[in-house]
């Protein structure tokens, strides 16, 4: 199960975040969970939204690079050590984490966790296997 | 001082004469040693015998860059290889970089040009040169350093770089002559400055600086700093490197060897001679080289000629400070770098033409900074940083193999480089040269 993340390069200059934000907003796309990463000129920001094809088509078109990542959304308990129950089954079963973000809301006593791991469909049966549930696509839009 | 008299001094009249029985020579012996200049010639419809003297020098084909290319590594060489003393490599435009080939006799005549360029400048008997041009394939530190030679002065082979050291062998040996980029001499000062050393004490009287453009400007400034005479030296590995040309303590133009490389100033865009004093793109014929000789070599730069006698005494024809280029070739830190070659990098690691600018600039310290600016693409887009970060440094260590000198490489947003007409503006020179 797993879920479509967008994408976006950022040059480190003013404005380019701002940007990118205002387009999705014209567009009705609401922004569930996002995460930046930094490099001395450049970063990449990773959003998951509720309409991915949309994001992805008003960010090209106004000539951002913009591609999409299958990402995996985590649920977990929302108490002490409810990531770290989860790190410890990826890590039992040697399972690499590229990079992982929170999402910017949360259900009722769950967190949501974003991971995007380097095999990811290897990461779905191994969390379905341990009855960690995963979000699906479509119940996105109605976080 | 005057190295060498008779040559430097002779009148236009023996110049020319000279300059005709050479030019002879020369297509006779390039027409009978080198199948591409036979090929040339044939093309032309000469026979060596047509060429009576300079009068028919306006008949014979052009020699460029692309040529040198055609023929990599050897084939421009009319002696053969084991004859060959030494080869020196500076940038070709795409692919394959520029070799020239020296045989003992085209050293000799490098050291007896370069030593003529250190008296012109105002060196001395006894005095000791402080040669801080790079030493290896490229032409300016092993040029300087053979004209140190052959001048009977001592050489102080230091090469480029490692500044703290440059400045205590010059405080305490005292040499009197600097050899090396006019940036680098202005680059020295902060290093000098944070030891202690009065710049204005150095032991340097004279600089012969070249290997890239300089101003009027860069001049006052390292003469006011170092409190010394700094001179410009021209030469392209080409025609021999360093010592095709040089200014005299009059700072009037630089002095052309013209008995052994024959000047043209011509209509880049005609090739006809412009009028004397009228810039226009500067032409050479070497007229005694044996390894490589050239024919009408059209070296993209841009000056202008005047024959009349300089006051220093020497008749041979001045050329002007440069004044930029027919073709793209930038040159920084001393290096040519084509944005042809940078492409070339660029378009090797993606398989696909990324949108790029070359941004140089000239900073606070007077070195050039190389920027090469690349637009992402979603073909080599990627969610993960470190991704990214691989890229650009492959992209950096490629580009720096390939140019010999290091570049920043800024990834940007796509459209971010500005388009004049659809087509991308290549280079940004934010210089004052």
């Amino acid at each position: 199960m797993k879920i479509i993340q967008i994408s976006v390069f950022l040059e480190n200059r003013k404005g380019r975040l701002y940007e990118v934000c205002r387009l999705l907003g014209e567009h009705q796309i609401s922004i569930r969970a996002l995460n930046i990463a930094e490099a001395t000129d450049f970063g990449v920001l990773r959003m998951v939204v509720d309409k991915p094809e949309a994001a992805q088509k008003v960010l090209r078109d106004n000539h951002f690079v913009a591609s999409r990542t299958d990402v995996v959304a985590v649920e977990i308990s929302d108490k002490p050590g409810g990531l770290a129950d989860v790190l410890h089954v990826l890590s039992k079963e040697d399972l690499n984490v590229e990079y992982m973000y929170a999402f910017v809301e949360k259900r009722s006593d769950k967190a949501l966790v974003v991971f995007r791991f380097d095999d990811t469909e290897k990461a779905l049966r191994l969390l379905a296997a341990h009855h960690i549930n995963v979000i699906r696509q479509a119940e996105l839009a109605g976080l | 001082m005057i190295f060498n008299q008779a040559m430097e001094c002779m009148s236009r009249d023996e110049a020319r004469h000279l300059q005709s029985e050479r030019l002879r020579k020369l297509v006779a012996y390039l027409h009978e040693h080198s199948p591409v200049y036979r090929a040339k010639l044939d093309k032309a419809g000469l026979q060596p015998a047509a060429i009576r003297g300079v009068e028919d020098l306006e008949r014979l084909p052009f020699t460029t860059k692309d040529d040198l290319r055609d023929n990599y590594p050897f084939g421009l060489f009319c002696v053969p290889r084991s004859e060959v003393r030494e080869v020196h490599v500076s940038s070709g435009t795409t692919g394959n970089p520029t070799v020239v080939g020296y045989t003992q006799a085209d050293l000799d005549l490098w050291g007896e040009v370069v030593a003529r360029c250190l008296y012109c400048a105002g060196a001395r008997p006894g005095d000791m040169v402080q040669v801080a041009y790079g030493y290896g394939l490229f032409t300016g530190g092993l040029g300087l350093h053979y004209g140190t030679l052959k001048a009977g002065l001592t050489a102080l082979p230091t090469s480029s770089g490692q500044t703290k050291r440059q400045l205590k062998l010059m405080t305490d040996f005292r040499p009197r002559i600097l050899a090396c980029t006019p940036s680098y001499a202005l680059f020295m000062l902060d290093d000098a400055r944070a030891m202690g050393l009065d710049p204005r004490e150095s032991s340097w009287e004279v600089g012969l600086f070249g290997a890239e453009p300089w101003s009027e400007s860069m001049r006052g400034e390292i003469e006011a700093t170092w409190n010394m005479r700094a001179t410009d030296i021209y030469g392209l590995s080409e025609i021999i490197g360093p010592g095709v040309a040089q200014e005299c303590e009059h700072k009037n133009g630089l002095h052309v060897f013209h008995d052994v490389f024959l000047p043209e100033v011509l209509d880049p865009n005609t090739g006809k001679a412009v009028p004397e004093g009228q810039w226009g793109e500067l032409v050479f014929t070497t007229l005694t080289k044996q390894g490589m000789p050239l024919i009408r070599y059209r070296t993209r730069d841009i000056t202008k000629i005047t024959y009349e006698t300089c006051a220093c005494g020497r008749t041979c024809p001045r050329v002007s400070k440069f004044h930029g280029r027919t073709d793209d070739m930038l040159i920084i830190r001393g290096i040519n770098v084509f944005p042809s070659q940078i492409e070339h990098v660029l378009l090797q690691i993606e398989g696909v033409q990324p949108h790029y600018q070359i941004v140089v600039d000239r900073k606070a310290n007077w070195l050039d900074d190389l920027e090469v600016q690349v637009e992402v693409d979603e073909k080599f887009f990627s969610d993960e940083i470190k991704v990214m970060q691989a890229l650009e440094a492959r992209i950096r260590h490629e580009m720096e193999t390939v140019l010999g000198i290091a570049a920043k490489v800024k990834l940007v947003e796509p459209r971010s480089i500005q388009r004049s007409e659809g087509k991308a503006k290549r280079v940004i020179d934010k210089r004052t040269l």
